[in-house]
């Protein structure tokens, strides 16, 4: 079940566990991205908290927890290759894995139809 | 996360004569200066900034403010004299068909803006920051009127070519171009349009700039981008190039609280302006800045490198340890840059501090990451002097 916030973050959601990355109009919007800052594992977040930062030449944006929870794994590889976000946000591109602390909050997300809308 | 766009309320913007251009190349546009610009193409910040360092990138900065101070006289050596009171540079040695990087100080020896003179013969070009076009020209006006005509050339566009094909691009099209050295300049047709050519700009590559008719610019600039070499480049690029090429951005690294010597650009005056000259002082704020360039300024201007990867950017404070409660200076341009491949960063620090290889803090995110003082430019200039 993939879910989306107005942030333009992706979440999908197996059993407790939520995979979160930013969506492909976000890594549209940011361009190439040249680092990426993840939270450590064991660290917990409450909804809209700001958990990851990523920059461009440009500009640093951060990244927000979708849902709250703790995180059980960061993706490293993107730390090592940001690009990576660019060339597959919804694949190897993704951010960290939360454990879910109240998984109820998945309903409060967008599905894929309402999120496209959303970005017109 | 949380993508920028401009205020939906925002003033409207002046367009430059490539506006439609810009649009029709599918630019993202955004606000700089009051003017709606372009900060990428579809090729996006970092490709378009190593393809100027490449081969060549073509920019649209019509939105600078060009300004011609003509002589009431028809004497261009009383303007010369007479500009010397604004700036602290060499303005009545500068030979016809050269050009002269200045700014204009204001009494405390601050910066009011940075500008280029250019000698054309039989009057001055000054080409000013976007954002002081007015104070520049109230300045002037005030300063100057008594002796020439102080004219905004808004019917002219400016375009720069930047990068190391700049030279073989342009001499297709304009054969006397490629003789110009660097900061000279030339008026030469191109494509039966009237330009007023010359060889500078502000990425620390070798290339053009290139004044026309505003009628003329995008039929000039379509002309440039039929060459493969040549890439639209936005205003994102404009500025990671000159961050790695060590310049200045007015308004974030000079501003009017900032010294000539402060940020480190003592190089601009020339000995003829300095203390025991022939026409030493007798600009705004000499007895400030003559005597930092004897004595030196309380704080520098420094390029500041990092051994780790997060981009240290402009407003980051500075300090001496890892645990220090008081800041001793801040970044005021900094990002990654993409042919250094890391962070490249400058800002202010006390002259105490300025030496190369002084290790600093910066604080980014309530992190202390250490960055060291380095010598400018990052990326080597590739000026054509020869």
């Amino acid at each position: 079940m993939l879910k989306f916030t107005q942030e333009h973050e992706w979440v999908r959601v197996e059993g407790d566990v939520a995979t979160v990355g930013i969506t492909q109009h976000a890594q549209e919007q940011l361009g190439d991205l040249v680092f990426v800052e993840l939270p450590d594992a064991g660290k917990p977040f409450e909804k809209g908290a700001p958990a990851a930062v990523v920059e461009s030449v440009k500009a640093a944006s951060d990244v927000y927890a979708p849902i709250s929870g703790q995180v059980i794994e960061a993706n490293q590889a993107i730390v090592a290759d940001p690009t990576l976000v660019n060339s597959d946000p919804l694949g190897a591109g993704w951010f960290f894995k939360l454990k879910m602390a109240n998984p109820s909050e998945v309903d409060e997300l967008m599905d894929e139809a309402a999120y496209k809308e959303f970005i017109g | 996360m949380v993508t920028t766009s401009p205020a939906p309320t925002a003033p409207a913007l002046k367009r430059t004569p490539l506006h439609a251009l810009h649009l029709e190349m599918d630019a993202r546009m955004g606000p700089f200066a009051g003017y709606d610009m372009p900060i990428q193409y579809p090729l996006g910040v970092l490709k378009e900034h190593l393809h100027t360092r490449a081969a060549a990138g073509l920019f649209d900065v019509s939105h600078m403010g060009q300004v011609a101070l003509r002589p009431r006289s028809g004497e261009i050596a009383n303007v010369a004299r007479a500009l010397e009171r604004l700036v602290p540079v060499d303005v009545l040695g500068l030979a016809p068909a050269r050009q002269r990087y200045a700014f204009f100080t204001n009494v405390d020896g601050g910066m009011i803006d940075d500008l280029m003179i250019g000698h054309c013969g039989d009057h001055l070009v000054l080409v000013v920051n976007a954002s002081r076009k007015d104070v520049d020209e109230r300045h002037l006006s005030d300063a100057l009127s008594d002796v020439c005509t102080v004219d905004v050339l808004d019917e002219r566009a400016l375009v720069a070519l930047q990068g190391p094909a700049a030279e073989s691009v342009l001499a297709r099209i304009a054969p006397a171009t490629a003789s110009l050295r660097f900061m000279e300049m030339r008026s030469v047709p191109i494509a039966s349009v009237k330009c007023l050519v010359s060889r500078s700009g502000y990425t620390g590559e070798d290339g053009f700039e290139i004044s026309v008719p505003a009628r003329d610019a995008e039929k000039l600039a379509r002309i440039l981008l039929e060459d493969k070499a040549v890439a639209f480049v936005g205003l994102g690029a404009r500025d990671s190039l000159r961050m790695e090429a060590g310049l200045c951005l007015y308004g974030s690294d000079i501003d009017e609280s900032t010294t000539p010597v402060e940020a480190a650009l003592e190089w601009v005056m020339q000995t003829v302006r300095r203390r025991g000259g022939a026409r030493a002082g007798n600009f705004p704020g000499a007895d400030v800045v003559l005597q930092q360039l004897e004595r030196g300024a309380r704080r520098r201007r420094v390029g500041l490198k990092s051994r780790q990867r997060a981009p240290v950017r402009a407003g980051a404070l500075l300090y001496a340890d890892r645990s220090a409660t008081e800041s001793i200076g801040n970044v005021t341009s900094g990002g990654f840059g993409p042919s250094v491949a890391g962070p490249v960063a400058m800002g202010y620090v006390p002259s105490a501090f300025s030496a190369p290889n002084s290790l600093l803090f910066a604080e980014v995110r309530g992190n202390r990451l250490p960055v060291e003082v380095t010598t400018l430019p990052f990326v080597p200039h590739r000026y054509k002097r020869a």
